[in-house]
């Protein structure tokens, strides 16, 4: 306790005859309310911190132990279980999340890196540049079930019925907003010397971009792609009224049939939540442990490719 | 002196350069339309949003008008419609999941950026005397960049992991306490009913842990970025670590802060799965934290499946007052973190 004095030794309060200082104000003592006061905040903001820790933790230990005891190969292979049935899996339902978010990215993707290339090279100051931004931030905090209603207007009304084309369609929306930011910074990271250095030689706009830039920000783009695709997994809210959900696998009578209900992942977390069966809460602790683990890998694996 | 240059066209030393083909010149002006379209396209398509969910929503607009906004019914067979409950619920699950991640999701952020833990760790080191190796004085730091990118991948965990984490741990957990609050304290408003499993509370508290991660990224990038000197100036005239954090590094991460607070506050206000799995979907208006309530997205996500024509009209209606409320927020909170990311006068 050498730091709690209860009285600082001061050498001399005079400096000289006319003016006498205080020095008692910066004493270091718990008895001081400034000194105390500061123990009891430092105190407190450690205390919330644990408090605030315990629940994230708890997320992911529950998730580890209640999702770990019905991990086997079966899930990857069978299809939901009946109400009373025992057993089954969540194959289609796997299968279904991987082609959605494949579809998402295929619209988003070179939609967002050519959006990105305008914002980052062909006009990074004109006026409709900083509306693109405006516009892709607001996408960013667009509610995910909006983008379901725009799903459901769109396509959902004008083909007739629930489809994974409608899903994805849905989670592009949803996608596209982080693909061109992350693409954008991505591309302004490229030293500016190697842009310079690629024009002086003559190469056109279009050649830099496609020889230069784009390999360069390469990383940095797939770590944009990556996240998004780590936030499209995920999500449930768009895919509930526009890919419905199925008990089937996507491929029926030989047939890869996209224009039918598909089954999610994240769809089927929230249908078994909501049932009274054992088998079927214990399938959605597998599902969501399965959905996080791949959530996770994909976020972990493009944060990588940038840190380089 | 032009003598002594080689000719361009022809002779001994041909010279690479030439001019762009056909084809580059004109792929290169293609190419560049091609990135002017895609960027239209990207504002056409918030418009394009807005007008679908518009022109869906406007049958009911004309047919319910204020009334679908004042309305505390929702009757598909009598063709009565009110979101009322729906936007209270909305308001309240948000600005009470609000106050509790602001405040949890600031503290982390201020423990984070203030070294709490090795400042702590080296002081009790000292009481008892103990010298840290330099192999591991590092750990309590490394510790908290772990902590930091732990709280980052906790945001990325889905929504729905969240909901059923809720339903299974949050409402048997909280069940007893709850429980006592109302037979003891039943009087006070916000304790007057029982919780019966879902509600306003489990749904408030689950929304708030998940905004805790956005919170406290933004505010610890936002507390990073003050100037070490203004720190340092605030010791130097003999101020507390205390003193320092609420009048110099608060008050200077103040719009990032606020920022961080009014993003995570349209993240909530959008959240629909784990509140459409824990809230109990209920059109009720209710002071009571253990009261079932519901909210706008939840209603969409409970309603629009099995919808009918007409019911989808008005749902769209719903969809239009969710986008225009999250629209507000989020441009308000993105201009003031544009504010806050420009360079203060005096501290450069």
């Amino acid at each position: 306790m050498t730091d709690i004095v209860t009285s600082v030794p001061v050498p001399s309060n005079k400096i000289s005859p006319d003016i006498t200082i205080d020095v008692s104000g910066l004493e270091k003592s718990l008895r001081r309310p400034r000194t105390a006061f500061n123990y009891i905040m430092s105190f407190l903001t450690a205390a919330i911190t644990i408090i605030a820790l315990i629940p994230l933790l708890s997320v992911v230990l529950t998730l580890v132990v209640r999702g770990g005891q019905r991990l086997s190969i079966s899930l990857f292979t069978q299809l939901p279980p009946a109400a009373f049935e025992h057993g089954g899996g969540f194959g289609n339902a796997i299968v279904g999340t991987l082609v959605m978010v494949g579809i998402a990215a295929l619209i988003s993707v070179p939609f967002g890196i050519l959006s990105a290339i305008y914002l980052a090279e062909t006009a990074p100051e004109a006026k409709l540049s900083y509306i693109v931004r405006m516009c892709a931030k607001v996408l960013t905090g667009f509610p995910s079930i909006l983008a379901g209603v725009f799903a459901y207007g769109t396509v959902v009304l004008v083909t007739g019925g629930f489809s994974a084309i409608a899903g994805g369609i849905a989670l592009s929306i949803l996608m596209l907003p982080t693909v061109i930011l992350t693409a954008e910074e991505a591309i302004r990271m490229v030293p500016s010397k190697i842009r310079e250095a690629a024009l002086g030689m003559g190469a056109t706009q279009t050649q830099t971009v496609w020889m230069v830039l784009l390999p360069t920000a390469f990383p940095g783009i797939l770590t944009g792609v990556m996240l998004a695709v780590a936030r499209a997994a995920g999500e449930t809210a768009p895919l509930l009224f526009t890919a419905l959900f199925s008990n089937y696998w996507l491929i029926s009578g030989g047939r890869f049939n996209l224009m039918q209900p598909t089954s999610s992942l994240a769809v089927l977390i929230y249908n078994f939540s909501a049932v009274p069966f054992q088998n079927q809460i214990e399938l959605a602790w597998a599902a969501a442990l399965i959905l996080v683990l791949i959530v996770l890998t994909v976020n972990l694996i493009g944060q990588s490719l940038s840190r380089k | 002196m032009s003598a002594n240059i080689p000719d361009q066209t022809g002779g001994p030393r041909e010279s690479i350069s030439r001019q762009p083909t056909f084809i580059e010149k004109h792929s290169n002006t293609v190419f560049g339309w091609a990135t002017y379209l895609f960027a239209w396209l990207t504002v056409l398509l918030v418009l394009y949003i807005v007008c679908v969910i518009g022109i869906q929503a406007a049958p009911a607009i004309r047919d319910y008008g204020w009334g679908f906004i004042t309305g505390t019914t929702w009757d598909v067979n009598a063709h009565q419609y009110g979101v009322l409950p729906e936007i209270w619920g909305t308001m309240y699950s948000s600005l009470l999941a609000l106050v509790i991640g602001a405040l949890f999701g600031v503290a982390v952020a201020i423990f984070l950026s203030e070294h709490f833990l090795s400042s702590f760790v080296f002081s009790v080191g000292k009481l008892f005397g103990v010298q840290f190796h330099p192999l591991w004085a590092k750990l309590p730091d490394n510790f908290e960049r772990i902590l930091k990118n732990l709280i980052e991948l906790l945001a990325a965990i889905p929504s729905v992991v969240y909901g059923l984490w809720g339903i299974f741990f949050v409402i048997p957990l909280i069940r007893p306490v709850c429980d006592w609050l109302n037979s003891n304290l039943g009087w006070i408003p916000i304790f007057n009913t029982t919780l019966s499993g879902p509600g306003m509370l489990p749904a408030s508290i689950v929304l708030a842990i998940m905004i805790l991660p956005t919170v406290s990224a933004i505010s610890l990038n936002a507390l990073l970025a003050v100037p070490p000197k203004l720190r340092e100036a605030s010791y130097g005239l003999g101020a507390t670590q205390w003193e320092t954090i609420l009048a110099i590094l608060v008050p200077t991460a103040s719009k990032g802060i606020f920022g961080a607070i009014i993003l995570a506050f349209g993240r909530a206000l959008g959240e629909t799965m784990a509140l459409a799995m824990l809230v109990g979907n209920a059109n009720v208006i209710s002071w009571s934290l253990f009261s079932p309530a519901n909210t706008l997205a939840a209603l969409l996500a409970n309603n629009f499946p099995e919808a009918g024509p007409k019911e989808v009209g008005v749902l769209m209606f719903a969809a239009l007052i969710l986008l225009g409320i999250t629209l507000f927020v989020n441009m308000v909170g993105a201009f003031i973190l544009q504010k806050a990311s420009e360079p203060q006068e005096g501290v450069r």
